[in-house]
């Protein structure tokens, strides 16, 4: 059922339409440096200075641009339209009666929206790393703390870092299937998503809410950064990944809770 | 205040059960909950002789279901929709997927259109396609909501014929519906159901039974035949478009016969005279009142 249900996700327009949408964004970034010859050190987002130098941080910069919105509202997408999506349909009433069995029906989704969270951000990561070598040399990378990793090495933890990011959007999921068994319009669930995601930025930039910060899900988003350090610290990360796993396992609960008690009336 | 209160539907084994009810009578709101999709407030009930909702894994995978009108996915083809649901749960062997579909399909006559998006289905192949997922694996009961709603005629014809084919190979079938006609013709047994409430369930027969025979003649001098009908104590007599009919009570003195004799002894000419049964229709809105606005 899950891979019938990962066909079922991939195949449709919309999840296509947003992959290649994040595929295009640093390749655009990378054709904006290439043609303006680059921004000089120390302005734009990071790692952007250094694209023109070393292909491969079109990647690291895509995702940095990437993370505070662009993916976030792609997950709340798929995760607002797990539950809800189906209920609109009408479609939730025969999985049901086929019978799917609620806790398996609501685990395969999530299942399907975890590797939507990873695959959206490694698709950044690899227009990233297509369009970085198509228009910039790439060599060895030169890390946050001076010392240099070989191009695998850097390749590589490019992609972990996608994969980071895309577990550190877990959390966001979790709470987009939740609101997403509250209601049976998907378009709603999304926007209530995208809308705590809008909130949380919002929260996490004003200093008297300090107290809050290390709470909310998306504060260590960029903490994938770490990766290019030498030797990697590890802090942010785990903090990142502890505290996605928290909001899954809260909510996920939630959902469970609402999911398997509730009257399916759509 | 509840939807549905002490309904106590017995469906026998092979039998065709018709589900009777105005709209908002609650019809649906039973069936959803014979499937497991809303709990009741309180009382049991059982699915192929098994408690639900705690058999709904073991017992549902055996019954087919259209739950108020079809819903698929717009963007997919009829048969794409058919293997997504087969792959979602139980019994849906992979092996013999493609094959079951076709098989399906061509009971519904949509064969042609297999390939088709759902979203440029008319009413009626969405319908099809209902049925056809209903009909995917071998049921033991297919609770059917309305299953001809927006066919054409021919399209009501095979569903009534798929119908019979499916109660002859022993599938329990219980058609809930509003078309009376379709009930008579292809049920064995019926409930009628009115604002939340079984009024009535049993056999077809013993449900008409309930209801008292008239005799209806068509005769020269319609006042004449009543006053004589009237004589011979038969009750209810009415007069309608130069027919006379009175009610024949069942083991009575006084039978058809008997009504012939003395109108012809009394001098008025017969022309025609027949025993008629109540309809289900007459049942019907004896059961559930003439009121055309819905209860509530």
């Amino acid at each position: 059922m899950w891979r019938a249900e990962l066909h079922h996700l991939f195949r449709r327009t919309v999840v296509r339409v947003q992959l290649i949408v994040l595929f295009l964004v640093p390749v655009l970034l990378a054709v904006a440096v290439k043609l303006s010859g680059g921004p000089s050190s120390g302005q734009g987002p990071s790692f952007l200075d250094q694209v023109s130098h070393n292909g491969v941080f079109a990647a690291l910069a895509g995702l940095t641009v990437c993370i505070p919105f662009f993916l976030p509202l792609t997950v709340a997408v798929i995760a607002g339209d797990s539950i809800a999506g189906e209920a609109s349909l009408g479609t939730l009433r025969y999985l049901l009666t086929r019978p799917a069995g609620r806790v398996r029906l609501l685990v395969v989704k999530a299942l399907t929206v975890v590797v939507y969270s990873v695959a959206a951000a490694v698709a950044v990561a690899v227009g990233g790393l297509a369009a970085g070598a198509a228009l910039f040399p790439v060599g060895p990378v030169v890390g946050l703390s001076g010392t240099s990793f070989s191009l695998a090495d850097g390749i590589g933890r490019t992609l972990l870092a996608a994969v980071i990011v895309g577990a550190s959007l877990l959390g966001l999921a979790a709470i987009g299937m939740f609101v997403s068994t509250l209601i049976n319009s998907p378009v709603g669930a999304m926007v209530i998503t995208a809308g705590l995601v809008v909130a949380a930025l919002v929260v996490d930039s004003v200093p008297q809410l300090a107290f809050a910060h290390p709470w909310l899900f998306s504060h260590d988003w960029l903490a994938f950064g770490d990766l290019l350090r030498s030797p990697v610290t590890w802090g942010g990360i785990r903090r990142d990944l502890l505290l996605q796993l928290g909001y899954v396992v809260v909510f996920g609960a939630a959902a469970w809770a609402r999911f398997t008690t509730r009257d399916v009336l759509a | 205040m509840a939807a549905v209160d002490g309904v106590g539907l017995r469906v026998p084994t092979g039998s065709v059960f018709g589900f009777l009810g105005p709209n908002g009578s609650g019809k649906t709101t039973t069936i959803r909950m014979l499937l497991g999709l809303i709990s009741p407030t309180a009382g049991t009930w059982s699915l192929l002789g098994r408690e639900m909702p705690a058999a709904a894994e073991a017992a549902l995978p055996r019954v087919g279901a259209l739950v108020e009108g079809p819903a698929f996915y717009p963007w997919l083809s009829g048969r794409d929709n058919l293997a997504r649901f087969d792959a979602a749960g139980p019994d849906g062997q992979r092996a013999t997927r493609t094959a079951r579909i076709d098989g399906a399909l061509a009971r519904v006559g949509l064969t042609a259109a297999a390939h088709k998006r759902y979203r440029a289905y008319s009413l009626g192949m969405r319908q099809r396609l209902g049925l056809a997922s209903a009909l995917l694996r071998p049921r033991d009961l297919l609770i059917l909501d309305e299953p001809t709603n927006g066919m054409d005629p021919q399209g009501t014809r095979e569903i009534r014929n798929l119908i019979r084919d499916l109660a002859s190979d022993g599938t329990t079938i219980f058609l809930s519906s509003h078309l009376l006609s379709e009930i008579e013709q292809v049920c064995t047994h019926a409930a009628v159901m009115a604002q939340g409430r079984l009024l009535a369930q049993g056999t077809l027969a013993d449900l008409r039974a309930a209801g008292e025979a008239r005799v209806r003649v068509g005769v020269d001098d319609p006042t004449r035949a009543a006053d004589i009908l009237g004589r011979l104590g038969l009750r209810d007599v009415a007069v309608l478009d130069g027919q006379v009919s009175a009610r024949l009570d069942a083991g009575g003195p006084v039978g058809a016969a008997r009504c012939c004799r003395a109108l012809v002894e009394g001098g008025v000419e017969v022309s025609s005279l027949a025993t008629v049964r109540p309809s289900l229709e007459d049942l019907f809105v004896a059961l559930t009142g003439e009121g055309f606005d819905v209860a509530r």
